[in-house]
């Protein structure tokens, strides 16, 4: 027993010790020059061709930032980040102009591959009738480099676009709501990435439009030193529904990466948004060295009568992750969603959750919440729900699970409820589990080995959320959980 | 089919088996009695694999081989079935996703090919039929919300479709009533007793035994067997108790 027990520790060393899809590309870059100053902002509005009001608002972004201070209220022990040190802009040299994947750096296509991104694959199935057709606007580092069935969206209306290109093409939409759900001045993180960010996605949704297909992003850090600034906006107006979908993975780096991310939802009366991501930035390695700092700054607003945004998150990489995905359910009847599977291993940590911020009646919002905590990492629920004083009967359901995976780790609660109006029902209920010798031998006594053991339990544990994913992510999502794991036991 | 050896095991440095000694044929089913305490479950476990339950000397050889030198998983895939006698619940994994799961370890664990999802619920349908467990419940998660008999009931049921060829079935009849038992007891007697299969029943009682016939019956006490017969030995146990025997 002992002979197969080392030998199964050696190789789960062996595994945890190469991030399966750590690897760099060699492509070549154009880089901002290192450091954080006016003139890197500059360097970003005038690399994008941007007109001068974009400009402006970034340095108004920028000079206001230099004033805040990085928040510290979070459980996280955050190493000093030095702005000086990074770059803040890297592209692909020349930016293809491709009227097909055939077109694209054949490298960047070996990189997709190797990550195991079927755009081929989705191409054809989308080619079969009655396949659904998922639409990728695949980001390589920070700039768009592939935009695919942007015909068939443009037929139905829908403007599915970078947010660089967006602002040079619609510039009247993107001034009306870029920054309206997030403000320029809204926290350190967000504040930054409106000076800086590189890139992102665009998407409007017309009124009565349910969008044909499923849009996805898939964005992905590959120079070392570079932060990464995505910043997406996605408008959806009266009646209209859309379902956008968000995965990353990152290669192995040495050096710690800053991730700073906006996004922004706008739904309209009696329109519906949904947005999942699968989120597999480069932990680190098991001593926590290397790995992502993934702060990002994800806010809807339900401005309309009747509206509906739905964020299914499964985090699962990042050294460090802060990020609290928010409704603000402002419109009658406005409905918000959280469902969320946070998983930490190794030296990983994570302070995620929602706010869900009510102001108008009858709004109703429900939060889920299941963490998973390994090895030596932390993992925190972190969720606000607030009523206004006019907001006449809000309902709230809040669940948070939190599931243990050895004696190291940690699994932490706090939930924020501020409750202005009387009439409001909130409801709250919290567990916090051990997984089991028990179902692990009694899984692998029907034939499961450890790993597969721990995979499906953890699985089942997660699975209200899991179903909460569109098929294309359930089961990338349910392969990520069971990969984050290994060797976390036993 | 299987041979143990002068079996000691401790759990927490507490030894609990003392020398035990058993070889059990293809076709045949073995009952294993004996007082509480005497080590019968972990007897069980310890053949079944499970972590804590350290083996300090003996052997014991599954189909020729070294059993204790397998992984709880691969004891699976050899053909080794552990019943439980608490079946565990596994929230959010339904039955037949767990099931499936591990069918297919098992098999590519033998180099076979995976069962598709067709096959798989037809037989999944035929064997939850059998022992009167609905297809309904085959879809819930695993035990979770299951009474006491349904839980060993479906553990028949993954006991058919996995199709083992030694079953080591720890106090299947406990918490059954008089209709339950019949229906696990002839489970048992359907799926298990086959020429090519062997049985290791752990009971106190002699209940089962009247469905499910042994050919042979031990008495296990303070870690051994003290005394082993035939089928006339249970019934001398249900009529004296073990204090007689195993003294």
């Amino acid at each position: 027993m002992s002979d197969v027990r080392n030998r199964e520790a050696q190789e789960a060393a062996e595994r945890a010790a190469t991030y399966e899809w750590g690897f760099t590309s060699d492509i070549e870059q154009e880089f901002a020059p290192k450091g954080l100053s006016e003139d890197t902002v500059r360097f970003i509005s005038a690399k994008k061709n941007e007109p001068e009001w974009m400009l402006e608002w970034r340095l108004k972004a920028y000079a206001k930032w230099l004033e805040m201070r990085a928040p510290d209220w979070a459980k996280l022990n955050v190493p000093p980040i030095d702005y000086q040190d990074a770059y803040y802009y890297a592209a692909p040299k020349k930016k293809p102009e491709l009227k097909s994947l055939d077109e694209l750096d054949p490298e960047i296509r070996r990189t997709y591959e190797k990550l195991g991104i079927p755009i081929e694959e989705q191409k054809v199935l989308a080619g079969v009738e009655g396949a659904r057709k998922v639409a990728v606007d695949a980001v390589f580092d920070s700039v768009s480099v592939a935009t695919t069935f942007r015909e068939e969206l443009k037929k139905a209306g829908v403007i599915f676009l970078s947010i660089s290109e967006a602002i040079r093409e619609y510039p009247e939409l993107v001034k009306k709501w870029l920054g309206r759900v997030v403000p320029i001045h809204d926290n350190y993180f967000a504040t930054l990435n409106s000076a800086v960010f590189s890139d992102g996605t665009f998407v409007y949704i017309p009124e009565g439009v349910r969008c044909p297909m499923e849009l996805s992003t898939y964005f992905r850090i590959n120079a070392a030193n570079t932060g990464q600034f995505e910043r997406t906006l996605i408008v959806a107006d009266k009646g209209s529904y859309v379902s956008y979908l968000e995965g990353c993975t990152a290669p192995m780096r040495d050096e710690n990466q800053l991730h700073a991310a906006v996004v922004e939802l706008v739904a309209l009366d009696d329109a519906e948004i949904k947005y999942s991501t699968v989120q597999n930035w480069y932990p680190g390695d098991a001593e926590g060295k290397g790995g992502i700092y993934n702060f990002v700054t994800k806010r809807a607003l339900c401005q309309g009568r009747n509206s509906k945004v739905s964020w299914t998150q499964v985090e699962t990489g990042s050294a460090i992750t802060w990020k609290y995905p928010s409704c603000v359910l402002a419109g009658e009847n406005s409905v918000g969603e959280f469902y969320s599977v946070a998983l930490t291993n190794n030296r990983q940590q994570a302070d995620t959750g929602t706010k869900m911020i009510h102001l108008g009646r009858n709004s109703r919002s429900t939060i889920v919440s299941k963490g998973i905590s390994a090895g030596r990492s932390d993992n925190t629920y972190r969720g606000l729900v607030r009523v206004g004083p006019t907001a006449e009967n809000v309902r709230n359901f809040t669940q948070c699970d939190s599931l243990l995976l050895g004696d190291q780790c940690g699994a932490h609660t706090v939930p924020y409820i501020e409750v202005r109006n009387p009439s409001a029902q909130i409801e709250h209920e919290a567990t916090t589990s051990k997984i089991s010798e028990d179902q692990l031998f009694y899984a692998m006594s029907r034939g499961l080995s450890q790993e597969d053991a721990v995979a499906l339990i953890v699985n089942g544990f997660a699975r209200e959320v899991l179903q909460q994913l569109p098929m294309e992510f359930a089961v990338e999502a349910q392969k990520l959980l069971g990969i984050s794991l290994e060797g976390s036991v036993g | 089919m299987l041979n143990i050896t002068n079996l000691h095991a401790a759990v927490d440095d507490k030894p609990i088996l003392k020398g035990l000694s058993l070889s059990v044929n293809a076709g045949e089913v073995h009952a294993i009695m004996g007082p509480n305490g005497a080590g019968k479950s972990t007897l069980g476990y310890v053949l079944g694999g499970r972590e804590g339950y350290e083996v300090t000397d003996g052997t014991v050889t599954f189909d020729g081989k070294d059993l204790l030198d397998m992984a709880a998983d691969e004891r699976a895939a050899a053909g080794l079935f552990l019943g439980f006698q608490y079946p565990v619940e596994i929230p959010g994994v339904s039955n037949v996703q767990f099931l499936r799961t591990a069918m297919n370890a098992q098999r590519r664990a033998r180099g076979e090919v995976e069962i598709s999802a067709g096959d798989f619920l037809r037989l999944s349908r035929a064997q939850a039929d059998a022992l009167g467990i609905s297809m309904d419940m085959m879809k819930r998660p695993v035990n979770v919300g299951f009474s006491g008999g349904e839980k060993k009931r479906n553990e028949m049921v993954q006991m058919g479709i996995l199709d083992p060829k030694l079953a080591v079935l720890d106090e299947t009849d406990s918490g059954l009533d008089i209709d339950a038992l019949r229906v696990v007891g002839e489970g048992i007697n359907r799926i298990m007793r086959k020429p090519d299969k062997a049985v290791l029943l752990i009971t106190h009682y002699q209940r089962l035994l009247d469905i499910v016939q042994p050919d042979f019956v031990h008495v296990l006490a303070g870690g051994r067997i003290v005394r082993s017969g035939g089928p006339e030995l249970a019934h001398e146990l249900e009529r004296e108790g073990y204090g007689a025997i195993a003294a």
